[in-house]
């Protein structure tokens, strides 16, 4: 790997664009593949250019058959993120697990309360009302959404936002009869049925989980599997 | 910062820093595998390793490779898996195959 290249990749890193490191097979001609334009030593037609770039939309590193031989295609997207709604204590388990499984972690909830107490000092919350931070943030679609404030005062809101934007994975704590609850009100704020079904609740998966570490467990659980197999059917 | 962008921010502080490095990474797997295509781990030329290719059964092989790439400066493509004798002696536990591409940071 040339050095210009591993700093235009570092850069493009640090920018937050996703990018892919293409290199033949077994010889190492390089390219430096982003969404608009490529760069290197390896000159890749537009066949090529196109199957890099679904492999970035994938957000899978693969290898593939071109003109110019066998590529690898090694796909460097933005890290995923979690948005936490509610500095409630599931958070910190799930916060701490999702950063693990390398999600960027924001933890909101405006009630100062709830995010002076230990350890939301340590793991840093955005003290705001969440429909306006998650409009600032952006949310795309390498964006998890969780509300957790069991408020739905700050829940909704939130979800209001998330369900507007092209978030992954949207999910929502909350027993069954509470979920009814929220739901309605959500079709009430003008949200059909396509909007509600991409709410994940009861969230998570239904594993039996009790306390908040494991109900951090069953919500990164649900997370994972539609980020890896895609939203399934719900009963 | 996730795994994969720490260690090539290492690579470039060590090359920052004058040291001999090679990256090694996973570019497909068969069967059974620790770690996923596009696991890397960088070596400098003083032995010294981060990240991981494997769960640690090829890793000793790999770094010996990327100390030979760093003085003869041309890449290799290594096999490891059921099939190939030196899997069997570094011992790819795990039953599967991997494909690990070997460079020198220039």
């Amino acid at each position: 790997m040339k050095r210009a290249l591993l700093d235009d990749l570092l850069a493009a890193q640090a920018n937050g664009d996703p990018v892919a490191m293409v290199t033949r097979l077994p010889t190492g001609g390089q390219a430096l593949v982003g969404l608009a334009g490529a760069q290197g030593d390896l000159r890749l037609d537009d066949d090529a250019l196109a199957a890099v770039r679904v492999a970035i939309a994938a957000d899978r590193s693969t290898t593939l058959q071109a003109a110019a031989g066998r590529l690898f295609v090694h796909v460097f997207n933005p890290p995923l993120r979690l948005i936490v709604v509610g500095a409630v204590h599931i958070a910190e388990p799930l916060s701490r697990m999702a950063a693990l499984a390398d999600f960027g972690v924001t933890i909101v909830d405006p009630r100062r309360a709830f995010t002076v107490r230990r350890p939301f000092e340590d793991l840093g919350v955005l003290e705001e009302w969440p429909d306006e931070a998650l409009e600032t943030m952006g949310l795309d679609h390498r964006t998890a959404v969780v509300s957790l404030a069991h408020d739905p005062k700050i829940d909704d809101p939130a979800l209001a936002v998330a369900l507007r934007s092209p978030a992954f994975y949207i999910g929502a704590l909350g027993s069954r009869k509470t979920h009814a609850a929220r739901l309605l009100r959500l079709r009430r704020a003008g949200f059909g049925d396509a909007d509600l079904d991409r709410v994940h609740g009861p969230v998570g998966l239904a594993i039996g989980a009790l306390s908040p570490a494991e109900i951090a467990i069953s919500i990164m659980a649900e997370v994972t599997q539609v980020r890896r197999q895609g939203a399934k059917e719900r009963a | 910062m996730t795994d994969t962008d720490s260690i090539l921010a290492t690579v470039a502080e060590w090359r920052r820093g004058g040291k001999d490095v090679a990256l090694a990474t996973v570019v497909s797997t068969w069967g059974s595998s620790p770690r996923p295509v596009g696991s890397q781990l960088a070596v400098n030329e003083t032995g010294t390793f981060v990240g991981s290719v494997s769960g640690g059964c090829i890793e000793g092989a790999v770094i010996q490779e990327a100390l030979d790439v760093m003085s003869s400066g041309a890449p290799r493509l290594l096999d490891f898996g059921i099939t190939n004798e030196q899997a069997w002696d570094v011992g790819l536990t795990c039953g599967g195959k991997v494909q690990v591409f070997v460079e020198p940071v220039e």
